[in-house]
């Protein structure tokens, strides 16, 4: 009777540290949702556009949101805005330079201030920002809410467990800081681009 | 009216009503024409708001300033059309 207690209290400890263990969710999503949308104002009417070659791995543990760590990857070249011709210049050398810098990256490197309420965990985001070959550190108030046993059901099979983890969060970056055409220009496009994000990552359980 | 400068201002006027009636008929956009239309959508599991693009074309403001301009130069051409003098009965 003992030995049948200490299996049950050893098999309860074991599949909640199990539960708590930090879990990596990867932001290539199935769906193909996840985009990272940007605008800026210009001489005309605000230049908006999204991204949605969004890749990555972030790590989560909904016990300890604090040790949040991974990157987010997107392809440059997946950038569309909804006129052909500026999204010609938009990935060419003048402007963004796809072909010589293929990725931007968002590189988390700590998570600081984390409060969280029911699934949702507030924080700020420290993390290093890649765009057009310039790296700078920069933060980010995020928003993570981990859906937990929600993956089967996005994906239309119940029966797939497996875990969601949406990450939100808005910012802004000076153009001219990162080589996109510094100080030219600035009368007819903004030198701000406001960058929002609203990603899903997918943790499946085997 | 010279048949030539008739045909000058019809043509001037019909470019200008084709193009405005084209350019309201799509939409009346007043930005920059677009190649692809962002379409809004949810994921109701995740709640994220995504952008989807539909393929069709929507004219903007350059397309009917080219349609106005085009309008102007078949209007401007027709003063420079003159009638003709009628031959004189002394020569």
């Amino acid at each position: 009777m003992k030995k049948h207690i200490l299996t049950v209290i050893l098999s309860t400890s074991l599949a909640s540290v199990a539960h708590a263990a930090p879990t990596a969710f990867d932001f290539k999503d199935p769906k193909g949702v996840n985009a990272i949308q940007f605008s800026l104002d210009s001489m005309l009417e605000p230049i908006a556009g999204t991204a949605g070659g969004v890749a990555g791995t972030v790590t989560f543990d909904p016990a300890a949101p604090g040790a949040t760590h991974g990157k987010i990857v997107i392809a440059a070249k997946s950038l569309v805005v909804p006129n052909a011709t500026m999204n010609e210049h938009l990935v060419s050398p003048v402007w963004l330079d796809v072909a010589t810098n293929p990725e931007i990256v968002f590189e988390l490197v700590k998570l600081e201030g984390a409060t969280t309420a029911g699934n949702v965990t507030s924080a700020t985001a420290t993390g290093k920002f890649t765009l057009k070959g310039v790296t700078k550190e920069i933060k980010v108030p995020v928003k993570l809410t981990y859906l937990a046993d929600a993956f089967g059901k996005r994906i239309n099979k119940p029966e797939v467990k497996g875990d969601l983890l949406v990450i939100r969060g808005e910012f802004t970056v000076n153009r001219g800081e990162y080589g996109i055409q510094p100080g030219k220009n600035e009368d007819k496009v903004n030198t701000e681009v406001k960058i929002s994000l609203a990603i899903v990552g997918s943790a499946p359980k085997a | 009216m010279p048949p030539a400068k008739r045909l000058l201002l019809v043509s001037g006027l019909f470019v200008l009503a084709a193009t405005a009636g084209y350019w309201a008929a799509k939409g009346a956009h007043t930005g920059w024409s677009q190649n692809r239309v962002p379409v809004s959508k949810t994921d109701e599991v995740t709640g994220i708001v995504f952008t989807t693009y539909a393929d069709r074309f929507v004219p903007g403001i350059e397309v009917l300033g080219a349609g106005g301009l085009a309008a102007t130069c078949l209007m401007v051409a027709a003063i420079f059309v003159r009638s003709k003098k009628p031959s004189s009965p002394h020569s």
